[in-house]
């Protein structure tokens, strides 16, 4: 196998990888500017943290995000979880066709389409039930548990088609019943696959902004929507501080998660070795 | 175990019992169920909606069943949004604006895309990881806030015009921020990972050894990759083109902040129509419209991802 690599390979990727973070440490670095005028460098303040932090709205707007997201990854997690069973250890049903393609879509559907097309169903059903009568935190919920669970059941899909079914199937043999295996060998089989889908899924609905947009009634204002009721108007340095801190807490989060990972594959690679 | 289990009382074990007969259609029900009333039922309901008639109440829409014929309510079909669609001008330079920006940005994805995932492939141990790990992190940090941070970089006083002056190259700030420039370059950097990690996940399975023949028999490094490098990846090529193609096409926080109004989209100017405007009708038309363009690439999308699957 040859080890060097050559020399446009390596400035592609030095190009590519400065694209894609040079932005980002300019947005930290800015926000410590003491300047209010961005981008103009006014000296190292941390007077954006201060502002940012004794604001009610964004402590408001960060817990109901923080609210919806965890229960909508959670039932997103149940609900995709027990899709991707469906598609990859359930063989032939009745309208799997259609089931297929409604767990797909969402992963690349126009976000406005989705947005638009829930909005007009709250609206409809509200009509005719007169429920619900106030969209918010409930109504985005909703929203979000439906694209979330498509992501979950691509993960736990793609999990159990890398498994295989001997386990399964010897439990079987021994006879023990489907839900018993179902609750004893498959769940805690797919234990990861579901923790990651649980941390997608909480990530997506955080960082969701139009499909919340849409869906969201007076009163329900999340993070996201706040930022970008913030930035439109132009460039404002407590959002500068708002997102080193959002973005310094999820980079060590991915990077501790990683860490863990590798650590463990080395110690299986080491196990097997053995 | 199995006496433990009648011990539970009757009501529980006609509960298990239930469960038991019907993990299946239990499995597969719940998630069916939810999926038709919240993801197909909505789409009938836009669909429905895109020929009803505009009129200024609230809702803002007259209602397409009339159920005042007795029983059986008549059905009121009105083609006039769409009709509106074709004839104003705006809406067809639009979509076709659209599809000209999401091109070239996969076109331009898929030129820094394609080296970087090779490369990442071709580097060996925890590095590989690292450099992978810095991929997958944009996924898991805002769309906003990465746009956002663009609109510092390219602002009239941003660190492009400043590093330009400080370098003597111009004496004036260019205008880059809304300008159609702005929008390429956020939705470049925003769906870059989206491109790249297909790409990776095609490249990783690859197997050295062809493209060790085609050296050995004498390619050279130039033909090897057109020959043998290039078929091989051509599935990833194609997932990762559509990932970007397909959301770009329907962008509506990159036109709306770096491009300021001056750069027309079509999820923007659905989003217009619907809460500038509120023509409800119309902007349901432009989101049919939408989706049937996007229609063929999607089922593209999924077939490659069964293909992949399957293999």
């Amino acid at each position: 196998m040859r080890q060097e690599k050559p020399r446009f390979l390596v400035s592609c990727m030095v190009f590519g990888y400065a694209f894609l973070y040079v932005p980002i440490i300019l947005l930290i670095i800015y926000s410590f500017n003491y300047s209010p005028l961005l981008p103009v460098w006014g000296g190292f303040s941390t007077r954006w943290y201060s502002r940012l932090l004794e604001s009610p709205e964004v402590w408001d707007a960060t817990l109901l995000s923080l609210k919806i997201a965890f229960i909508s990854a959670s039932v997103a997690t149940v609900f995709g979880t027990l899709a991707g069973l469906a598609l990859a250890r359930l063989g032939r049903f009745r309208g799997k066709t259609i089931f297929t393609g409604m767990i797909s879509a969402p992963l690349v559907m126009p976000e406005v389409i989705t947005g638009l097309s829930l909005l007009l169903f709250f609206i409809t059903l509200w009509q005719l039930t007169g429920w619900p009568e106030q969209r918010g935190m409930f109504t985005i919920t909703i929203a979000h548990i439906t694209f979330a669970m498509a992501y979950v059941a691509v993960i736990i899909q793609s999990r159990l088609a890398g498994t295989n079914q001997a386990l399964e199937e010897a439990a079987m043999d021994l006879g023990a019943k489907p839900l018993r295996v179902l609750t004893d060998i498959t769940i805690p089989m797919l234990a990861p696959g579901m923790m990651a889908g649980w941390l997608l899924a909480f990530t997506l609905s955080l960082d969701d902004l139009i499909i919340a947009s849409f869906v969201s009634g007076p009163g329900s204002t999340t993070l996201p929507m706040l930022i970008y009721s913030r930035i439109r108007l132009g460039l404002k340095p407590d959002i500068n501080a708002l997102a080193t801190i959002l973005i310094v807490s999820v980079a060590v989060g991915v990077f501790i998660a990683g860490w863990i990972m590798l650590r463990q594959q080395k110690q299986r690679a080491l196990l097997a070795n053995e | 175990m199995a006496a433990s289990d009648q011990s539970t009382g009757p009501w529980y074990a006609k509960i298990t019992n239930a469960v038991h007969r019907n993990l299946k259609s239990l499995i597969v029900g719940i998630p069916f169920f939810w999926l038709i009333l919240f993801f197909l039922v909505p789409f009938f309901i836009v669909l429905k909606l895109s020929f009803a008639e505009s009129i200024i109440a609230s809702p803002p829409f007259t209602s397409l069943l009339d159920w005042s014929q007795g029983g059986f309510p008549s059905i009121a079909i009105n083609t006039d949004n769409y009709l509106y669609l074709i004839e104003d001008n705006l809406y067809t330079s639009t979509f076709l604006n659209s599809l000209k920006i999401a091109t070239v940005c996969t076109i331009i994805c898929l030129l820094i895309g394609y080296p970087m995932a090779y490369g990442i492939v071709r580097t060996q141990g925890t590095w590989r990881y690292i450099l992978l790990l810095l991929i997958i992190l944009p996924f898991w940090t805002s769309f906003l806030l990465r746009v956002y941070a663009w609109m510092g970089i390219l602002a009239d006083q941003g660190t492009i015009n400043d590093l330009l002056l400080w370098l003597g190259f111009i004496d004036k700030p260019i205008k880059l921020l809304y300008r159609p420039i702005a929008v390429y370059i956020g939705i470049i950097y925003t769906y870059l990972p989206f491109m790249i990690l297909p790409l990776y996940a095609n490249m990783e399975k690859l197997d050295s050894s062809l493209r060790e023949a085609a050296m050995d028999l004498g390619a050279n490094p130039v033909s090897t990759f057109f020959t043998v490098t290039l078929p091989m990846t051509l599935p990833g090529i194609i997932a990762g083109s559509l990932l970007v193609f397909i959301p770009a096409t329907g962008e509506f926080v990159v036109p709306d902040l770096l491009g300021g109004g001056n750069v027309l989209m079509i999820g923007r100017l659905l989003f217009s129509e619907f809460n500038a405007n509120h023509d409800w009708p119309v902007a349901s038309a432009i989101a049919v419209v939408l989706l049937i363009v996007l229609v063929i690439p999607m089922m593209l999308y999924h077939k490659v991802q069964a293909a992949e699957a399957n293999s």
